[in-house]
């Protein structure tokens, strides 16, 4: 499922990201604590950063390739992202959120725009009685929701989680959890999530890989262990 | 009363405003998002016309529009324009002096929308033009009006350039600031007055609109 080699040297930073694995897990997790460089990893597999080196191959795309100079754009990688702050756009309301990627052309979608998928989501969030209202109205849950919502309406190939849970209550977070889980054993979508929580990789995670200081150490668990092949860099204390 | 200078200034004014946000704008967005090699100086002497005396200004545009200069003779020969001693000229006097206006709050502005919201829609399927259009420009285009009304504010009163470049010739070239100069040295107060009252009226509007734009509203709607 997972195919990833990405080297990037951050010189302004001297930040070194070197990770490099291949899994067969559906469900991958990315554990490791702040300045990891989970973001990076992230945000390079979806096309937000260029690695200098590697390859990105998700479910047998081949989404970046150094050597053959190939590099998807962002736009192209069919992948839904959701940031740990959600990054719901403010000037329109939840319909128009949900609604963003069915429309591709230079005008946002209308306030009272209904189309069948974007009622299909609200629903199965249970977001429907807040349609119309905007994102700084919303609860922590509902924002995570209607975040989720968006980035799954585009049909994407593959989802890429950056810490969903991380603004949330204990309670709340254990809920969604298990949402989060049932949602994703039903889509079959391939799921790359990164988290700083255990928790979250032992209910989600087919396989765990922790990631410190840019580099990766092997750790398999979760639910259902599937055997992987990993070709890993050495853990760094 | 003669209203010709008020109705030259809001011509002018209007016109090099319109240049501003066509050219500033496009800039704005241009130093917002990108990083390139000597963008300090760029943004530096895109500032200048702010910082320099006004007439200073006006000598710099007269020498390079000016009738003897390359682009000035070049373009009077090739197409018959003459620049200096006409509204043209005043309408570039003011849209150089009042470019700065414009590109600095249009640029914090776009700098003032979270990257995040870009990288959201990028990542959604939206081109880059989609994402400046749907997230950018919405987010954006208070901060940039603001900073369009004060362009315009300043524009109205434009002086030590136009005067250099366009020169005093009324119902041509003569507008507000000038005007009121002339009257003030030719002993006509009336016309001083009533002129200095309709700008400084003016100003205080605009201002107030400007204010009322960048307040920081609840919603960001």
């Amino acid at each position: 499922m997972f195919d990833l080699n990405i080297q990037k040297q951050f010189t302004s930073s001297g930040f070194a990201l070197d990770v490099r694995l291949q899994s067969d897990a559906r469900r991958l997790v990315l554990l490791g604590p702040s300045g990891a460089g989970k973001s990076l990893t992230l945000k390079t597999v979806a096309g937000l950063l260029t690695p200098d080196r590697g390859h990105i191959r998700i479910g047998g795309r081949l989404l970046f390739d150094a050597q053959q100079q190939l590099d998807l754009p962002p736009q192209a990688r069919q992948l839904g992202y959701l940031f740990q702050d959600y990054a719901l756009f403010p000037h329109l309301n939840v319909r128009q959120n949900i609604g963003f990627a069915l429309r591709g052309g230079l005008r946002n979608p209308r306030r009272d725009a209904a189309p069948d998928r974007v009622n299909y989501w609200l629903e199965r969030f249970e977001l429907s009685h807040c349609a119309g209202s905007y994102p700084h109205q919303l609860s922590g849950g509902q924002k995570q929701r209607v975040a989720l919502a968006r980035a799954l309406a585009g049909e994407p190939k593959a989802l890429l989680l950056d810490e969903p849970f991380a603004a949330l209550d204990q309670q709340l977070r254990q809920q969604l959890r298990s949402d989060l889980f049932q949602l994703l054993t039903q889509l079959q979508l391939p799921l790359l999530l990164i988290t700083h929580d255990a928790s979250d990789a032992e209910v989600l995670g087919q396989q765990v890989i922790e990631l410190q200081q840019g580099r990766l150490c092997a750790r398999s668990g979760g639910k259902a262990a599937q055997s992987a092949v990993i070709s890993a860099a050495v853990c760094s204390g | 009363m003669d209203w010709r200078a008020i109705e030259l200034s809001l011509w002018v004014a209007g016109i090099a405003t319109l240049l501003n946000l066509i050219l500033g704008g496009s800039l704005a967005y241009l130093l917002a998002r990108r990083d390139f090699a000597g963008k300090s100086l760029l943004e530096a002497l895109l500032t200048l016309p702010m910082v320099l005396p006004p007439t200073v200004v006006g000598y710099y545009l007269l020498v390079l529009l000016g009738r003897h200069s390359a682009i000035g003779s070049a373009l009077e020969s090739w197409f018959d324009i003459r620049l200096i001693f006409t509204i043209e000229g005043a309408i570039i006097a003011a849209t150089v002096v009042t470019f700065p206006l414009v590109l600095k709050p249009a640029r914090a502005a776009f700098e003032a929308v979270d990257l995040q919201l870009v990288q959201a829609a990028k990542v959604l399927g939206l081109s880059n033009l989609a994402v400046f259009c749907r997230i950018s420009l919405p987010l954006a285009w208070r901060g940039i009006l603001a900073g369009l009304m004060l362009a315009f504010a300043r524009a109205m009163g434009e002086f030590g350039a136009t005067l250099m470049l366009a020169g005093s010739i009324p119902g041509k070239t003569q507008t507000l600031s000038i005007a009121i100069y002339e009257a003030v040295q030719a002993g006509d107060q009336h016309s001083a007055n009533t002129l200095v009252l309709v700008t400084s009226g003016l100003c205080i509007v605009l201002l107030l609109l400007a204010s009322w734009l960048t307040k920081p509203a609840s919603s960001l709607r």
